[in-house]
């Protein structure tokens, strides 16, 4: 699997020195490495400096210094509101940082943009809208093909194969408001592989699925990962964050703690990085958070429920 | 007397059959991605928006066609402006700027001392009243339209189901909401004659939901449309002749018709569906 964080993050980030909380890697008994681009390594997929973001006049993150390298299988990890999709959005690019820069896959963020899938959160997507699985998944084609060409041989293999490999071939001409809640991940993983890209950004791709489900995706994100691709997941499941992915980045507003996922075992940067909202019972960690988990939305954006489907904001 | 044949000996009626169909045509294509996006009050609103560039163009002499054109291409732009500036929700914005645009209208069509009796087509339509010259504008603009819709269905479809997927993935999903929003605007004025700018929006919208309650895919959504589209207005035609009754309001009911006719069929099949998997389990 690929390299680990890059210890410029992993040390931490702060808006303040006083607030700055340093994890020693040998403190977790892990090597967390020096930095990437001391050592001659390849440029990281992703690089933010001094990114300060949010909406309107409210911010979202600040301060944020992150690299993540080529072939990393990264968790977005913290509370609501907590900057995990704006993140995301930030890498993506669309969402301009205020101040700062954010390069992705050597480039400014979106400059690459065929070279990025990103999916979204399940209630984010009307699943009222008039698709079947093979059109959500041939949309990751329609990128790199223009307005002047139509879907061809080429495109039709790419979507067949990824349909394939999330195991959703057989319900390609389902409709997607008739697939259960992990078939709609699939459907949008699925869009994300006949894209060919070397960059998954997903919001949330395993919350609310069953544990078969979270396990066939989690596998599927680690073979790319192993390819070489970056993939870069929000999830607010700390349990699945620490079971299926190798590196973790904590933010509630600014970045708590970043590194191996291990550093989520560790009280402290879980108190940081949770505040009130955590809750220790002996060994276990409860999260006291509501299933809303996605950050403000810009004022554009719509909304949907998954268990309404019909439903409008 | 020939109730269907007859009417065609009148070349009026039959310039009117054309432009109605090329006008529904349009209007149901359009309409498709309208709907999925939620912009049915946009319509509406858009449609309004193009008053005052009519009376101003009847004013200074020149086809209504580019008065209504600015108009409401430039309300458009201002209404997407004004929301992607997220002070405001995009409702809010529409309501301002369209009752405002429409106030103006109004203002300068109360100060034209003399008989006003064509503008007056304008709010209610008068396809009866179309000439040559109207049929072939109207004609070139829709093509225009379609032409643009053909080029980049995909870009619009992408991005009007994911935003977010699809502007990370490279599209200019900004440009393609102005894009959009410049096709709505210039579907109504192509359609402003036919039907009026108070029934537009029944143009736009009707035909896409009637398609939206039977199809599963946006390639069958946006062919029921248009088909509905291009056959409502040639019975709402026929319907008007025969009852003298106005042109675009007969249109817009055949339409509505369709509409609760398809809603009610697909209510009683889904209740025939439930009843019979609550027998089978």
């Amino acid at each position: 699997m690929g390299g680990p964080m890059s210890a410029s993050a992993a040390e931490t980030v702060a808006g303040t020195a006083a607030e700055t909380a340093h994890y020693a890697p040998d403190a977790l008994g892990s090597n967390i490495g020096g930095r990437m681009e001391s050592v001659g390594a390849p440029a990281p997929a992703i690089r933010l400096e001094g990114v300060t973001a949010g909406y309107g006049e409210r911010i979202a993150l600040e301060c944020v210094d992150l690299e993540i390298p080529v072939g990393a299988l990264v968790a977005v990890v913290g509370p609501n509101g907590g900057g995990k999709s704006t993140l995301l959005k930030l890498i993506a690019g669309v969402l301009k940082p205020w101040t700062g820069s954010v390069e992705v896959l050597g480039a400014a963020a979106g400059r690459e943009a065929h070279r990025v899938a990103y999916v979204p959160q399940a209630e984010l997507v009307d699943w009222s809208f008039p698709v079947n699985v093979w059109n959500v998944a041939m949309m990751g084609r329609y990128p790199r093909l223009g307005p002047l060409r139509q879907p061809g041989h080429a495109d039709h293999e790419a979507v067949e194969a990824a349909l394939d490999r999330v195991g959703m071939l057989d319900r390609a001409r389902t409709p997607i408001g008739a697939l259960s809640g992990g078939q709609r991940r699939r459907a949008f993983l699925a869009r994300a592989m006949a894209a060919e890209v070397d960059l998954y950004l997903l919001d949330e791709p395993v919350t609310g699925v069953d544990v078969p489900t979270q396990e066939a995706i989690m596998a599927l994100l680690a073979a790319e990962a192993e390819k070489g691709k970056a993939v870069v997941a929000t999830t607010h499941d700390l349990g699945a964050a620490v079971r299926h992915f190798e590196s973790i980045v904590a933010v509630n507003r600014r970045i708590i703690a970043s590194g191996p996922a291990a550093l989520l075992t560790n009280p402290e940067i879980l108190s940081q990085t949770y505040g009130g909202h955590l809750l220790v019972l002996g060994d276990n960690l409860g999260i006291l958070d509501d299933s809303h988990h996605h950050d403000d939305p810009a004022g554009a954006e719509r909304h949907f429920h998954e268990d309404h489907p019909e439903g409008r904001p | 007397m020939n109730l269907v044949l007859d009417p065609l000996a009148y070349s009026f009626f039959v310039r009117a059959l054309v432009a109605s169909a090329i006008v529904g045509l349009v209007c149901a294509t359009v309409g498709s991605y309208m709907v999925l996006r939620g912009l049915a009050f946009m319509g509406d609103a858009l449609s309004h928006s193009a008053f005052p560039g009519v009376v101003v163009a009847y004013m200074i002499k020149v086809p209504f066609y580019f008065g209504a054109s600015i108009a409401a291409v430039g309300t458009a732009l201002a209404i997407g402006w004004v929301t992607r500036q997220g002070k405001l929700r995009s409702d809010t914005a529409v309501g301002v700027l369209f009752a405002g645009m429409f106030a103006l209208g109004v203002f300068l069509f109360s100060m034209i001392p003399n008989y006003v009796g064509d503008l007056f087509g304008f709010l209610f339509g008068d396809v009866l009243g179309i000439g040559l010259g109207d049929l072939i504008s109207l004609a070139v603009l829709a093509a225009l339209v379609l032409g643009t819709l053909a080029l980049l269905w995909k870009e619009l479809l992408y991005a009007t189901f994911d935003p977010l997927g699809a502007a990370a993935s490279g599209l200019p999903v900004n440009r393609l909401d102005y894009l959009l929003l410049a096709l709505i605007a210039l579907t109504i004025v192509i359609s402003l004659q036919s039907v009026g700018i108070i029934l537009v929006v029944a143009m736009l919208v009707t035909p896409a939901a009637t398609a939206q309650l039977i199809s599963k895919s946006f390639g069958r959504l946006v062919l029921i449309a248009a088909t509905i589209g291009v056959v409502c207005p040639l019975f709402g035609l026929y319907g008007s002749f025969w009852f003298n009754s106005a042109s675009g309001a007969t249109v817009v009911l055949v339409e509505s018709a369709v509409f609760f006719v398809v809603l009610a069929v697909t209510l009683v099949a889904g209740r025939v569906r439930h009843a019979s998997v609550a027998l089978d389990s």
